[in-house]
């Protein structure tokens, strides 16, 4: 039996390690004299007892060995004190304090990882949590790991670990674990369905990646999930990945971290790993195979060629192709021949899409007008630049060539645009926000897409319309904030002045597109006319003064309406606040008249001789002056007309008397 | 204007004196003519026509400002301030006028140590009187073709009535101009709604005054077929003696009964001069004519 028993170790043993080899031989030699090696009956004699107990760490357990399990095992023919190394050759009753079994007497090299290993080192340190050998593989009981019946058979692993790392568990609980709902996720993901659902048991399961024993945590540089080695584990089973990998999915990594090339687990997160994510997907270079050559061209000519130069200073350099053309299908012998639509940017530009399909030129599209823009009109298509970049046609400045494409008077835009704007182009760069922006290069300056937005353009009439009557004065303010803010106390603002009656917006005044200075003659001029719009009467008045005459005749300088009124914080003579309240109207008569006093401000800036009432000295002063005109022309016409025929008649004598006295003088 | 012939007798005597030699010893078929009006007279009426022309054309760019025309002056002018500069000037050259010859007839009346009463109511003075009232009844009987043409002495009442007009003018514009010129030291004393009704009375006013000097005067002096189609008595000085004969037989009889016509002849000036005054004369006319064309369009077609 014992010659046997022998045997059977050099067997094992042989295959193993060479060091063990030599510690046998030596046990061997040894055997005779010291080590008397007690048969596995000897054991079992006792411990087969199912009710033997005794003590550990001053608690009572059992110890009792299923001898049954025991011979079912994988480590039926080994003897217990090969295992219990320490108790070899001692004598019944063996002492009390019994060291753990030596798994590493002969599993030399799994004891190595497990020492080294996150588990090995907590236990090491102690930790009550990290389990032991037998936690996992069991301890009389282990089968052969082919064994559906093992403890660590392929299948049961997830549940093996998740015994501990499941959520709630006090290891997932208590230590630093940085993944959430491992077991859940594992099991809903792509590799769990298999192993799980499939019963595929070549599926991974968690120590296909983290390593059966020298599990180590993803920020040690040896672990099998350490950001470096992740390719390397995972190509363990998908060893071809990176030969049909050749996409750059979603672009997003780049933005993250420009510089770092993305591991498996920036897209597939570990645990969660599913297929359906992601598109399938050809890589740039397979395209560029065809489409880098200049003479590529279509069934209907148009030329096909992509720019490769071009493309990569694109602000899309990082996009592949099939991220945009992404109905092409790799499983196709010509992948393109999937592309059967035209590029949707809303994919990645979800709202600007959104925005776009809501304006005027999405809406357009939609009913299929050839004059619809859609976004590569504006922005180009393979090689289009950031805003940003000061060549790009949506560069600030570049804005109203871009629009001037439709909208230029002539152009489709223009041709079917009905309403009241007419020469826009022209307007816009000859108004003050045009020469700001093209003639003095201020990039804030307004641009069209300022006021009617960039991807959501909508008619005025339409409500939600940032030109909408309503909402002028909200778009204008995002610029001209202080301005709005006057407004909305003024006279003029639906909050102060309830009535029926069209309250101006800033277009009113200004216009939409000829909007010039209000410190230039062009404007100061025409603000009688725009007030005039409304105020008729008060317009007419004006011109009936000195200030008024001197406008009529073109000049600037005499007193406009905001020059008293204020421009947008015009409110009633009654508020104490007015520029023409009683406190005020000295005041603002001095802004021209140094000299001004509470009598000269008595003068009526609107005053007509045509309103008896109101003005009863102006009326009667022009009446008596109109009297005397009238009285002192009549009196000296008829004087005149009464002469005329006379003085005929006395040229007549006058000449003949004139040639008489000639004739007497001679 | 108003000037006395006796100050023209001793004034001139002298010239008259050396002219009438050199008449006889060079010229002597040359006619000698009647002087009517002094030097500084005839500078006076040039510088009134400068002036009132002027002010004329400034204002009105003011009130008919709704024209094109006045547009057009404006810019003519230099713009609304070099207008408002240009009319003030005229305006100062005007009231020196006016004041020059209120001058002239205090230095008269030292001349002649008359009194105020005296020198106003004189028998030649230009001062309304009683004749007149004759004059004006015989005038219109002449009209009507009920009389004779009335024996007109040195001043008809046309011209007195223009004359006194000026006086009338240069109060209520120069006044109300005033105003204008200076609101804010104005309104001290005065109310500001005085600056609106200053502003109706100034224009009004500037209106009855063009409007009359450039239709009711020029038909007056001018226009009338006798003397069609200008007379340029006022700048030369000089009528013919038949001329005058006939124009003002009373004066002329009483000079002749008295002797005195002799100091009065003068030798007229050179056709040179005569053209250089004519061409003058047509230009302030024309100015005159196209001012009137001007309210007429102002007021009845581009009124608005």
């Amino acid at each position: 039996m014992n010659y046997r028993c022998c045997y059977k170790i050099i067997r094992k043993t042989i295959f193993s390690s060479f060091p063990k080899l030599l510690l046998f031989i030596f046990l061997i030699l040894n055997g005779n004299s010291a080590v008397q090696a007690q048969s596995n009956d000897d054991c079992l004699m006792c411990h087969s007892d199912n009710t033997l107990t005794g003590k550990k760490n001053g608690k009572t357990i059992s110890v009792f060995v299923n001898s049954k399990e025991l011979k079912t095992s994988v480590h039926s023919d080994v003897q217990c004190v090969d295992c219990h190394v320490d108790l070899a050759g001692s004598d019944f009753p063996h002492k009390k304090n019994v060291a753990p079994a030596q798994c590493g007497s002969c599993h030399g090299n799994s004891q190595t990882d497990y020492s080294e290993g996150i588990h090995g080192k907590r236990i090491a340190k102690g930790d009550p949590l990290a389990p032991r050998c037998q936690t996992c593989h069991g301890s009389h009981d282990i089968k052969n790991v082919k064994d559906p019946q093992s403890a660590v058979a392929p299948i049961k692993i997830p549940f093996l670990c998740g015994s501990c790392h499941r959520e709630g568990a006090p290891v997932q609980v208590q230590r630093k674990i940085p993944e959430n709902h491992i077991l859940e996720n594992y099991s809903e993901s792509l590799h769990g369905v298999a192993l799980l659902q499939k019963g595929l048991a070549v599926a991974p399961n968690c120590a296909s990646c983290h390593s059966p024993h020298k599990i180590l945590p993803p920020t040690d540089a040896q672990s099998t999930i350490a950001r470096q080695n992740i390719a390397k584990t995972c190509t363990k089973c998908h060893a071809e990945i990176e030969i049909v990998h050749r996409k750059i999915i979603q672009g997003k990594l780049w933005e993250k971290t420009p510089h770092v090339l993305p591991v498996c687990i920036d897209c597939h997160p570990p645990h969660k790993i599913q297929k359906v994510l992601y598109e399938q997907s050809v890589a740039n270079q397979d395209c560029l195979n065809c489409h880098g050559r200049t003479n590529l061209k279509s069934a209907d000519g148009r030329s096909m060629f992509v720019d490769v130069v071009r493309l990569q200073n694109s602000i899309h350099s990082q996009v592949s192709c099939s991220q945009c053309h992404n109905t092409v299908n790799p499983s196709l012998l010509r992948p393109c021949t999937g592309i059967t639509s035209k590029v949707d940017c809303s994919i990645c530009h979800a709202q600007e899409g959104e925005q776009y399909s809501e304006s005027i030129h999405g809406q357009l599209f939609a009913k299929k007008d050839s004059n619809a823009p859609t976004c590569v009109e504006c922005h180009g298509s393979h090689y289009v630049l950031a805003n940003t970049n000061p060549v790009s046609p949506t560069f600030h400045t570049n804005i109203p060539t871009l629009c001037a494409k439709c909208h230029r008077d002539g152009e489709p835009a223009a041709v079917r645009y009905t309403g009241t704007e007419h020469d826009i182009i022209h307007n816009y760069v000859e108004s003050i926000h045009g020469k700001g922006l093209l003639k003095s290069g201020l990039t804030v300056t307004a641009t069209c897409t300022d006021c009617h937005t960039a991807h959501r353009e909508l008619p005025h009439s339409d409500p939600t319309s940032s030109v909408n009557r309503n909402n002028i004065a909200s778009t204008c303010g995002r610029c001209h904030y202080g301005i709005e803010k006057q407004l909305e106390n003024s006279v003029h603002s639906p909050l102060i002045t309830k009535t029926d009656k069209k309250l101006p917006v800033c277009n009113d005044c200004h216009t939409a597109h000829k909007i010039s200075r209000t410190d230039a003659a062009g404007f100061r001029l025409e603000i009688m006319q725009i007030c005039g719009n409304c105020h008729q009467k008060y317009a007419e008045s004006y011109f009936d003064t000195y200030h008024g005459q001197v406008s009529r005749l073109g000049y600037a300088k005499t007193a406009k309406c905001w020059d008293c009124h204020g421009a947008h914080d015009i409110l009633p003579v009654e508020n104490p606040a007015s520029h023409l309240s009683f406190q005020n109207k000295v005041q603002t008569c001095k802004k021209c008249h140094e000299g001004a006093t509470r009598q000269f401000a008595g003068y009526f800036t609107h005053a007509t001789h045509h309103e008896p009432v109101k003005y009863p000295i102006m009326f009667w002063t022009f009446w008596g002056m109109t009297g005397l005109l009238v009285g002192t022309f009549f009196i000296a016409g008829v004087h005149t007309l009464l002469w005329l025929p006379r003085s005929i008649q006395y040229r007549k004598e006058l000449k003949k008397k004139l040639s008489n006295e000639d004739e007497d003088l001679e | 204007m108003e000037e006395s012939k006796s100050i023209d007798m001793q004034k001139e005597e002298k010239i008259v004196e050396e002219e009438k030699t050199i008449e006889l010893h060079t010229i002597k078929k040359e006619k000698l003519q009647f002087q009517r009006f002094t030097r500084l007279n005839r500078v006076l009426h040039i510088l009134m026509i400068v002036s009132f022309i002027s002010l004329a054309l400034t204002g009105m760019t003011l009130k008919f400002s709704y024209t094109g025309w006045a547009v057009f002056l404006s810019h003519l002018f230099g713009g609304f301030e070099s207008a408002g500069y240009i009319h003030r000037f005229f305006a100062v050259v005007m009231v020196s006028v006016f004041l020059t010859h209120l001058f002239d007839l205090f230095k008269m009346k030292m001349r002649e140590k008359k009194t105020w009463k005296g020198l106003i109511f004189s028998k030649d003075s230009i001062m309304f009187n009683r004749n007149d009232v004759k004059d004006i009844i015989g005038t219109l009987k002449w009209f009507l073709g009920m009389g004779e043409r009335p024996q007109y002495d040195r001043w008809t009442y046309w011209e007195k009535f223009d004359y006194f007009a000026v006086f009338w003018g240069i109060f209520v514009i120069g006044s109300t101009g005033l105003t204008l010129w200076f609101p804010e030291t104005m309104t001290s004393i005065l109310p500001g709604w005085f600056i609106n009704v200053a502003t109706i009375i100034h224009s009004d006013e500037a209106l009855l005054a063009t409007g009359f000097i450039f239709t009711i005067h020029f038909f007056n002096t001018h226009l009338r077929p006798e003397k069609f189609p200008m007379d340029i008595v006022i700048f030369s000085g000089r009528t013919s003696l038949e001329e005058y004969k006939i124009d003002r037989p009373a004066e002329y009889k009483k000079l002749v009964e008295s002797g005195e016509l002799e100091k009065y002849l003068v030798e007229p000036y050179p056709t040179i001069v005569i053209r250089a005054i004519k061409v003058f004369g047509w230009i302030a006319l024309s100015l005159g004519f196209s001012i009137i064309v001007w309210i007429i369009y102002a007021m009845i077609f581009a009124y608005r």
